[in-house]
């Protein structure tokens, strides 16, 4: 479904130039989970910008439903592939009420019927007519992102991009946001790449996990792996140790 | 906002309806929304003072023909020349015995003319300047920038002087030389605004939905910038009414017999030290309609400082 090629992004010229990603492959079947995990600046969330198509100078092959797309995307492939942002505070215009914001991608790819679709995306995410015409200052954080995933859905895309969707939210809000993403996951077969610094978060999701550093994908194993410990790059350890609260049986208790 | 609704409690009718959290159309909210910024509006005095002169000079401007006689503002009668304050003329009349109090009142036509025009055309053109500047960066913000710092050198009396004396006198072109030296603040402005937005989540996401250059500028960066473009323009107020009244006063803008309160001040001049009101009650007229803008400005801004 998603597929990156020798995927690089390099910030600045010269000798100021800095390599965010280097070299980057990988592939997501279709209905696969896969998390990027990493420190700040390991070039995890570049990664997922530029599959979404917000780094027009990414070098590299990136293919989307066995299509490679150039830089510039055309617009049909905006209803494949869609984007939540880590912060439900600034993705959403701050004039403009839910019904605007979900409206708007309706009416930019003609598709009608904008009732129905708003009314349906809501109940999908769990918000009901009341919260329809707020503005986003009338609504908590995890209504917000809420709004920010509805929207995301509204164009029915087959995959989507996740960055850091929890970290802005406190931890009982996380949980919640956790259950409707895999919820809406199992529902419509949504691939999905998802960044996070958090193990435990991208293990609830994900099958599959990368781990980043420094711009490098440095090694993939799976959420089981993770979970007993089993990696061998030295620093998916160092970085594993440092999660030591990852517990399935307790995220499990916890999300339930 | 919320402070708004616990200190009304409860609201009911058709406040609970304004101020209701949960709206059930599209209308609701945006109304809900206006209602919410004039309560604000409201608990500050100063600007509804100012509100309240912009509103009055917009109302006599509009219904002048029920606040004074026409033909007293035209009629010359020299045996009544520079006749002080009295029940037929409240405020005298001038050197050739015109109604002072008429001028005045139909003077408020010119000057609301001056400035709405002077405003329709400096807003847009400075949101075609700054919008795409601020938006795209890279040579074309060079390029509208260096323009706009062109205009900006000019110096605005000069220029007006210099462009009703190449068009000859008179209100249009007196509009035309205003807001060829007015736009570039409101272009800055803009450009400013743009840039803040720019890079906003929110954009990001209006650009993966598919949507064009032309639709994340109107639907997403405008209404944020138009507050502030707004209150600008209402602080700008009072210097252009300034300038259009310097311009009337040098002879370059509206001209004899129509009333223009900068003209009438030039006039009065000569009498200023025997007849003092010929000259004054003008000005004063100026001092009020440009105070009254200059404290609605004010309040907006504050207003808008607030909201966060």
């Amino acid at each position: 479904m998603i597929e990156l090629d020798r995927v690089s992004v390099t910030y600045g010229v010269g000798h100021t130039a800095l390599r965010a990603v280097q070299d980057v492959s990988l592939r997501i079947a279709s209905g696969e989970a896969l998390g990027l995990v990493g420190e700040s600046g390991s070039g995890k969330s570049t990664v997922l910008r530029a599959v979404a198509g917000l780094i027009p100078h990414a070098e590299g092959r990136i293919a989307i439903d066995g299509r490679v797309l150039p830089n510039r995307r055309p617009r049909e492939s905006r209803k494949i592939i869609q984007m939540v942002f880590q912060d439900p505070y600034g993705s959403l215009h701050p004039n403009q009420t839910v019904d605007q914001t979900l409206s708007a991608p309706i009416a930019i790819h003609r598709l009608g019927d904008a009732e129905r679709r708003i009314m349906a995306a809501l109940t999908e995410v769990g918000l009901g007519r009341e919260h329809r015409y707020r503005y986003p200052h009338q609504l908590s954080g995890g209504q917000r992102q809420r709004v920010a995933i509805a929207r995301a859905l509204i164009l029915e895309p087959r995959a989507l991009l996740l960055d850091e969707p929890t970290s802005a939210l406190d931890v009982s809000v996380q949980a919640e946001i956790l259950n409707l993403l895999t919820r809406l996951r199992r529902d419509h077969g949504l691939t999905m790449l998802m960044v996070s610094h958090d193990l435990a978060v991208i293990a609830h999701i994900c099958d599959r996990i990368g781990v980043m550093r420094g711009g490098r994908l440095l090694e993939m194993t799976t959420a089981a792996a993770m979970a007993e410990g089993r990696v061998s790059d030295p620093y998916s350890q160092q970085l594993l140790r440092a999660n030591q609260t990852l517990d399935p049986a307790a995220i499990a208790d916890v999300t339930a | 906002m919320s402070a708004t609704n616990l200190r009304i409690g409860a609201p009911t009718g058709w406040r609970g309806w304004l101020l209701d959290s949960a709206p059930a159309s599209r209308n609701q909210a945006r109304l809900g929304r206006w209602y919410r910024a004039w309560l604000g509006l409201r608990r500050n005095g100063l600007a509804m003072t100012g509100l309240v002169i912009v509103l009055a000079l917009v109302f006599v401007a509009l219904f002048a023909p029920l606040f004074a006689n026409h033909a007293a503002a035209y009629t010359q009668t020299l045996t009544d020349r520079l006749q002080p304050m009295s029940w037929a003329h409240p405020f005298g009349t001038d050197e050739l015995g015109r109604d002072i109090y008429a001028r005045v009142v139909f003077g408020s036509r010119t000057t609301l003319t001056i400035v709405a025009l002077v405003s329709l055309i400096v807003v847009p053109v400075g949101l075609a300047m700054g919008l795409p500047a601020g938006y795209f960066g890279g040579w074309i913000d060079a390029v509208l920038m260096r323009l706009t710092d062109i205009f900006l050198a000019f110096p605005r009396l000069v220029l007006a002087l210099a462009f009703a004396a190449a068009l000859g006198p008179g209100i249009e072109n007196a509009v035309i030389a205003i807001s060829l030296t007015a736009w570039p603040p409101y272009a800055r402005l803009a450009r400013a605004e743009t840039l803040t937005w720019r890079h906003a989540e929110f954009i990001e996401a209006a650009e993966l939905q598919g949507a064009s250059h032309l639709r994340i500028l109107f639907t997403q960066i405008v209404p944020l910038s138009m507050p502030s473009v707004i209150i600008r323009l209402t602080l700008d107020m009072a210097g252009i009414i300034l300038t259009a009244a310097g311009l009337g006063f040098l002879g370059l803008g509206a001209q004899p017999p129509s009333p223009e309160w900068g003209a009438m001040v030039s006039s009065g001049r000569q009498y200023l030290l025997d007849q003092w009101w010929v000259a004054t009650i003008p000005g004063l007229a100026i001092f009020v309609v440009s105070l009254g803008f200059n404290l609605l400005g004010d309040g907006l801004r504050d207003l808008s400082d607030s909201r966060g």
